[in-house]
């Protein structure tokens, strides 16, 4: 192992190319413009041996992903925003296909107006496209979480496409210490892709054929049932990685901070979860009884987790890094229906969106919102 | 139309992980006639046999037999009337289709 000091679109790339993947297709767009950079440097120089598809958008990039793991290969790409926007017509191929691959989603906030800044509106937008998404608070995780996509993604049990989701620039653009595990290592524990499927002229197969009315929703059923049975197998690759590298994030699906006697928290997703830490220990120190959530796994989402972290809280303010306009922050919508029925009051807030910092005190304000049973808002 | 594949009870059905089709040439099983709400017909006297229609046809439903002639597959021809239109000596007439 290299302990090092690294910027996180850096450690992505190096924790892909220690998952070995033979097609990398890209098209770069800021904050991701990083991770496309040292992957295409990895590639010319000759320490990933891959092919490097520079395709003329992000809606090509994941066509030729999908096109490269239907011929049985490992695959990767990243992106973030207008151009995971652009994406979204294939990302539920990919997943209704049953390919496996990973992506990286240097999140960021879409337009208009245009900002280039962090949110999570670009890949929470697509929470129900049938990919995993696993959001990361450092980049250590970051790495982690990538090694650990690609065992979940290609088990026979899943074959689903994943994303590890960073916080742009927050995370993406910050040089942090690290760990790079060793080569060595990574392919003791990530064993070459095995596909259940491939494009082969000697041996013909039809991949994403036309399903009439009678037929579709078989195949979806088949899909949630894949995508909901991967939280037990989220959780089992974590901790086998734990076991070998040292590394845990809670149990893989959410990570709890000071819950144990906690009476109110908040649960958040990314880099938020640091600052959470923070306003957490501030609040203790005043003797509040407080404590954070961080989810990791958005989708599939860990609803019985959730409910046994939560279940001595009086009260939890969700964090959404998103709206959806005309409701409120999904993740809040998320949390209050796996909640339904606890009588756990649950706040919902709207923070950092384009950019604005997520501070201690919003944090804080939102973390005691629930004892004077003040409602939930935008965080300005 | 495909009828006899897509009436088959759900029970019975195979659902493939992905959906995917292991035996090739499963679009044959799917006769696409049944779509057709016009029906071309050849008047063989008229036709001179240019090819103009087999060229043309988006289903290859034009097939020409042992004779030279050529004749529409009524099990694939979806009735789009393209070779109605493109026939030089308007040969080919576009019928309402009777079931």
């Amino acid at each position: 192992m290299a302990e090092m000091v690294v910027e996180a679109s850096m450690a992505l790339a190096l924790g892909a190319k220690l998952c070995r993947p033979k097609v990398v297709s890209m098209y770069p767009i800021t904050p991701q413009t990083h991770i496309v950079e040292r992957l295409a440097d990895f590639i010319s120089n000759g320490e990933l041996d891959a092919e490097m598809i520079h395709a003329e958008s992000e809606h090509s990039a994941m066509a030729a992903m999908i096109g490269a793991a239907a011929t049985g290969v490992r695959t990767y790409t990243a992106t973030c925003s207008q151009g995971f926007a652009l994406m979204f017509e294939l990302l539920p191929i990919m997943a209704g296909n049953r390919l496996p691959g990973v992506m990286s989603v240097a999140n960021r906030a879409l337009s208009a107006p245009i900002n280039i800044w962090n949110d999570h509106s670009d890949a929470v937008s697509a929470r129900d496209q049938g990919w995993i998404q696993i959001y990361c608070e450092s980049t250590q995780e970051a790495i982690d979480t990538t090694i650990q996509l690609y065992k979940v993604s290609e088990d026979h049990n899943v074959l689903l496409p994943a994303m590890v989701c960073i916080d742009g620039f927050t995370l993406s653009h910050v040089c942090e210490r690290a760990i790079v595990p060793e080569q060595g290592e990574v392919d003791e524990f990530l064993p070459a892709f095995k596909p259940f499927v491939t494009l082969d002229p000697d041996k013909p197969v039809s991949i994403g054929p036309i399903s009439f009315p009678n037929t579709y929703m078989e195949f979806k059923k088949q899909q949630h049932d894949a995508i909901m049975g991967a939280l037990p197998i989220i959780q089992k690759v974590h901790d086998e990685y734990a076991k070998k590298f040292g590394r845990a994030y809670g149990n893989g699906l959410i990570e709890e901070y000071r819950m144990k006697d906690a009476e109110r928290a908040i649960i958040g997703m990314g880099t938020l979860c640091g600052t959470g830490r923070i306003a957490v220990d501030e609040l203790r120190a005043k003797g509040e009884k407080v404590g954070m959530i961080k989810l990791r796994s958005l989708r599939p989402f860990p609803v019985k987790e959730l409910q046994k972290i939560a279940k001595n809280l009086k009260g939890l303010s969700v964090i959404d890094r998103h709206v959806s306009m005309g409701f409120e922050g999904p993740l809040c919508t998320d949390v209050r229906s796996a909640l339904y029925g606890s009588g756990i009051e649950v706040n919902g807030f709207i923070a950092g969106l384009g950019g604005r910092d997520i501070t201690v005190d919003r944090l804080q304000k939102a973390l005691l919102s629930t004892k004077t049973h003040k409602q939930g808002e935008w965080l300005l | 139309m495909a009828k006899k594949e897509n009436s088959k009870p759900a029970e019975k059905m195979v659902f493939n992980v992905g959906a995917v089709i292991y035996e090739p040439g499963s679009t044959i099983k799917n006769k696409t006639g049944g779509w057709r709400a016009m029906k071309p017909k050849i008047d063989q006297a008229k036709c001179i046999k240019c090819g103009i229609c087999w060229a043309n046809c988006p289903d290859m439903s034009v097939k020409k037999n042992e004779k030279g002639e050529f004749e529409i597959d009524y099990d694939y021809c979806k009735g789009c009337g393209i070779c109605a239109n493109e026939c030089p000596v308007k040969a080919i007439l576009m019928e309402i289709e009777k079931k």
